[in-house]
């Protein structure tokens, strides 16, 4: 048996996850340090992973496959395709820039500890907590981009939501906008409310499984698609549908989708930036992949039945989000609203049922992680500097920082999807994509784009530019470990920018795979040959 | 000589006497009930003749021994294969030997041996007097704040009594699984309730709580009783004998002759109806299903924490047992009839003790509740009328009882000056002043609410898929919305102890000793292992999901 690459990228965060733990409390760096490297030796391994996958070959690759709990039929079974290297590659390249960015988010604060005593004081370890989490997170995220058996995808797809949980209700900023102990009661606020969502979508998916296996009688894609394509699974049109919903609920939940998705900006809103990225770009993106890969899998027939609904609720979710971002105050809110547009926009890709769409959706989900987490992490840069997330407290930064200003302005535009930066391209194909099936919601989609553009040169504007206001003055700029953050990323928004043909190579096969699932063809003319 | 006609008289007279058999008792298989039972009957003598001071350390070994031993016996007997191919009715008829009987019972003997060591604990309230105390009242007779009580404490006086009555308790919890007639269930309930009702009215702290909630228990308990036996004596008019074999055949229909003395009762589908409600009502009471749940939480509240542990989790599982093979065995030909009415019970136990367990501000209520949910959740299982449904309520079962106890234990750790401090409110912070302790109870916390990866989820999905498969799809929805529901309060008990700030004057958590942390690591890592790989236990259920007859 060959080495078991894909355990390896998920068991290695998780290893580090408990060895970080394990640090003694006074030797934070050393958790630190411990940390970024279990991170980075991931990142080597999901790069290993990218290697050996050989886009045209088979449609699952490296796969693995072990007895479980079989009286629930159930077994351990691995495999990616192109779209799960794409995302484990994502999520094993942002975990260490999260890390670093988040290198002093869970320092032990000075007030608080007073009232523990020396002796509880020594014990709790919030440091070596928090890289624990990430790393668990992370451990968590890649095996759900992995696993090719519905009940294992939804255990880890549930059990991550804990370890998010305690990132989100544990740390936070400093202060926020009202002081310590409103931002304590924010944060728990936040915290519960991103749980108890997920928690409630997730349960509902719960019963939808449990209704697939009683249906299907297993839980193994590999399985039910051989029992779809040899006609001894035949779905009631009215059973599937129900499946489908639920299965669908849990993702919309998480992805999120209009009207589900008032959690995210709280979520995001109160928890640091970098764990605000770990939320947008990591975690978010299980539920649209699992779009991909569940909902349009099993249950095909619903999924073309339930499109339209879909696509109504992504065009809202895509205008909505950014109507809601032009008028937010507060930065991070800002950027969590911008965040639910465009999921709008890889929902609506995955459902125009077409090549370019759904291939423009995966490099969606990979360009707006690396994107969101370059404008999150200066965003959360410059709100470290001041403590405050208000937009109207800053004015003129250029003009004492100009390259922390530089960076955010390349990270918006990154965003806003500027030609030559990588979220150009997916969302060109995106709306490409739908418009050949839908000109309609093409359309409007485009209004996605123009007030984008909005929200993100009015963010710059009324932070960045203008007389320097006193609360700005003497503001740091970047250091040298935070320009490690942010310079590589941006760098790699450039070269996918300019030449995204390695991600689309890679995702182009697996997406065929996926269409044969759904039966459709691209509507003529023939697109492929559009964007090459 | 006269004599011999003498003697011929009496041997004439003797002779039918000498045809009546001894009656055939399997002692062996037996044991584990006689093992628990002598050892009861051993710890009475103890308490009349062993040194006021060297009882408890008597008692403690005496418990934990007779338990552990009395699990040997289970595991041998479950080798032999009395578990499956020789599975049968043994002593005359009154108890089964079978899958289900033995795997409950060694739920029920693990789950009392680690509550046991609760029970032992004596680090945990400060020495009174120079002599160490467990959690139960000096002298249970003395009456609260009296001179008798302070002379009883000054003494150093413990009630070294608590370890014989629940080992009769748990006699009793291990019949009332296996009864195979109807007479042999009422004693077995009796016998497993009265130890209890005493348990709960002898904390040491808050006396006068706890007399209280045993009062309310025993009557309601008496009450719950009555109805039991009422049923009994009814289903007897209608059956003719009170062994689930016969009454079973008199349900389907395949024995008709009539008894002459009850010709004018027997086949009268009035008393099987109404004798059938009445004794499900009394175990459906045991289980705490809602309507008859009013006792739990004063009960849970009131008793000492360890009993309410150890009441929690074995009572549980032995009337989930007894209400398994009463439904499989005696009235599988009634499945139309009680299914409805069960659907309803599991669907308003599930969300009324979900909802209600959110208002709770006092923790041990909350787990009352918490618990009546879980009630709901294991009904569904039970509905299933499958194999799967009987090994799922039994996997359940196991995994629950270790949660609860281990989560009691925890609750037991957190004190201030007036003993346990239950108040949600004293509990902000916890995890700040003992991140290990709120991390403890976070994972019973979220094995309780069915967070994949414990032991809870993995119990929670097998039931609902059994019960899915068993077309009770609407019960699995429902299941699921109060899951979620429950979810709500126990994440806002981890809320409270990792975000809130810890407040001044707030609890402190006292170093047990190794017995209670041996009680709160089993729990954990039981909780860890099923949820983990769960597959063996889940074969065992698996074995032990069929019926003897």
């Amino acid at each position: 048996m060959s080495f078991p690459l894909l355990t390896a990228t998920a068991v290695l965060p998780a290893v580090g996850a408990i060895a970080t733990a394990a640090v003694p409390a006074k030797q934070r760096t050393a958790a630190k340090w411990l940390a970024l490297l279990f991170s980075l030796a991931t990142l080597v391994v999901a790069a290993v992973v990218a290697v050996r996958f050989d886009p045209t070959g088979d449609r699952y690759q490296l796969t693995e496959s072990h007895a479980w709990i079989e009286d629930f039929g159930v077994r351990y079974e691995l495999g990616v395709d192109g779209i799960g290297v794409a995302l484990i590659a994502l999520t094993a390249l942002l975990i260490p820039f999260v890390i670093l960015a988040g290198w002093h988010d869970a320092d032990p604060q000075e007030t608080g500890a007073e009232s523990l005593g020396s002796f509880a004081a020594g014990r709790w370890r919030p440091t070596q907590g928090f890289f624990a989490l990430i790393l668990l997170v992370e451990a968590m995220v890649i095996i759900s981009f992995e696993a090719t058996d519905v009940f294992l995808f939804y255990i880890f797809f549930e059990a991550m939501l804990i370890p998010m949980y305690f990132l989100i209700g544990g740390f936070g900023d400093r202060a926020g906008p009202h002081g310590e102990k409103e931002a304590a009661t924010q944060r728990s606020y936040a915290a519960v409310k991103f749980l108890l969502y997920n928690l409630v979508g997730g349960l509902i998916m719960l019963a939808a499984v449990i209704g697939l296996y009683v249906v299907a009688g297993s839980f193994s894609l590999s399985e039910i698609a051989e029992a779809r394509a040899s006609g001894s699974l035949d779905m009631a049109t009215n059973t599937e549908r129900l499946l489908f919903l639920g299965f669908f609920f849990a993702f919309a939940v998480k992805a999120p989708l209009w009207p589900l998705h008032t959690w995210l900006p709280n979520a995001m809103g109160e928890a640091t930036a970098p764990v605000a990225v770990l939320i947008t770009a990591v975690v978010d993106k299980v539920g649209t992949f699992a779009m991909l890969r569940f909902c349009l899998q099993l249950f095909p027939e619903a999924s073309k039945w339930a499109t339209p609904v879909i696509l109504v609720l992504a065009l809202i979710s895509i205008v909505y989000g950014a109507l809601l971002a032009v008028g937010q105050r507060d930065i991070k809110r800002l950027v969590a609203y911008a965040s639910i547009s465009h999921f709008g926009f890889i929902i609506m890709g995955i459902f125009a049922m077409t090549s370019q769409g759904q291939s423009g959706a995966t490099l969606y989900m990979v360009n707006h992680g690396i994107s969101t987490a370059a404008l999150m992490l200066v965003a959360g840069f410059l709100i470290s500097r001041r403590g405050s997330r208000l937009i109207a407290d800053y004015g003129g930064v250029q003009k004492v920082a100009p390259v922390l200003a530089g960076t955010f302005l390349i990270g918006g535009l990154a965003t806003l999807s500027l030609p030559g930066l990588a979220p150009f391209v997916s969302e060109f194909l995106v709306l490409v994509g739908t418009f050949t099936r839908y000109p309609v919601v093409g359309i409007i989609a485009t209004f996605g784009i123009v007030l984008a553009a909005l929200y993100t040169l009015v963010l710059y504007q009324r932070t960045m530019t203008g007389p320097v206001k006193p609360s700005t003055e003497g503001i740091a700029d970047l250091r040298v470990r935070e320009l490690a953050v942010v310079v590589p990323l941006i760098g790699v928004l450039i070269f996918l920018g300019v030449y995204p043909k390695p991600l689309t190579e890679l995702v182009n096969p697996a997406v065929k795979h996926t269409m044969s699932d759904v039966q459709k063809k691209d509507p003529k003319p023939e697109v492929e040959a559009a964007h090459k | 000589m006269s004599t011999p006609t003498v003697h011929s008289l009496w041997t004439t007279a003797a002779e039918p006497i000498s045809k009546i058999d001894a009656p055939k008792i399997e002692y062996a298989q037996l044991s584990p009930t006689l093992i628990v039972i002598g050892a009861a009957v051993l710890g009475i003598l103890v308490e009349a003749f062993v040194p006021r001071k060297s009882r408890y350390y008597v008692q403690a070994f005496l418990a934990i021994v007779a338990l552990a031993a009395a699990f040997a016996a289970v595991v041998g007997l479950a080798a032999g294969g009395y578990g499956t191919t020789k599975a049968h009715i043994a002593a005359m008829g009154a108890i089964a030997v079978d899958g289900p009987a033995l795997f409950l019972q060694g739920t029920i003997l693990l789950a009392g041996l680690v509550s046991i060591f609760t029970f032992a604990e004596r680090r945990l309230d400060p020495e009174v007097h120079g002599n160490r105390v467990d959690s139960f009242a000096a002298q249970a007779a003395s009456v609260p704040g009296s001179d008798s009580e302070k002379a009883a404490i000054k003494a150093g006086f413990t009630t070294t009594e608590v370890f014989p009555l629940a080992l009769f308790a748990i006699g009793g919890m291990l019949v009332f699984p296996a009864a195979n007639d109807l007479l042999t269930l009422f004693i077995a309930l009796e016998v497993f309730s009265l130890p209890l009702y005493l348990l709960c009215a002898v904390a040491r702290r808050k006396r006068l709580m706890s007399q209280e909630a045993a009062v309310k228990y025993f009557l309601l308990g008496a009450f719950a009783s009555a109805f039991t036996l009422f049923g009994i004596a009814l289903l007897y008019g209608y059956a003719g004998s009170v062994s689930y074999a016969t009454v079973a055949s008199v349900v389907d229909g395949s024995v008709t002759t009539v008894d002459p003395a009850l010709a004018d009762t027997m086949g009268n589908d009035a008393l099987l109806l109404i004798g059938m409600a009445l004794v499900v009502m009394g175990l459906l009471f045991k289980v705490g299903a809602v309507p008859f749940h009013m006792w739990t939480p004063d009960v849970y509240q009131g008793a000492p924490t360890p009993v309410t542990g150890f009441m929690a989790a074995a009572t549980k599982v032995a009337a989930f047992g007894a209400l398994l093979r009463l439904l499989y065995v005696v009235l599988p030909g009634l499945r139309w009839d009680w299914r409805p009415v069960m659907w309803a019970v599991a669907i308003v136990t599930m969300l009324a003790g979900a909802i209600v367990a959110i208002t709770q501000t006092d923790i041990k209520r909350l787990l009352a509740y918490s618990s009546i949910a879980h009630a709901g959740f294991i009904l569904a299982g039970v509905i299933a009328t499958s194999p799967d449904g009987v090994s799922s309520v039994l996997f359940y079962l196991a995994a629950y009882s270790f949660v609860t106890i281990g989560a009691f234990a925890v609750v037991t750790l957190v004190r201030d000056a007036g003993g346990e401090a239950t108040h949600l409110s004293k509990w902000a912070g916890l995890g700040r002043r003992s991140p290990l302790v709120a991390a403890v109870f976070a994972v019973f916390l979220l094995a309780f609410a069915g967070i994949p990866l414990t032991s809870g989820f993995a119990g929670k999905f097998a039931v609902f898929k059994a019960a899915a498969e068993g077309g009770a799809g609407a019960l699995v929805v429902v299941g699921v919305v109060s899951s979620a529901i429950a979810a709500f309060f126990y994440i806002r008990v981890i809320v409270l102890m990792f975000f809130s700030e810890p407040k001044a004057d707030g609890p402190t958590v006292a170093v047990p000793s190794p017995l209670t942390m041996t009680t709160i690591g089993v729990g954990v890592a039981v909780t860890i292992v099923l949820g983990l790989a769960p597959q063996y236990f889940l074969d065992l259920a698996g074995q032990a999901g069929v019926f003897v007859r």
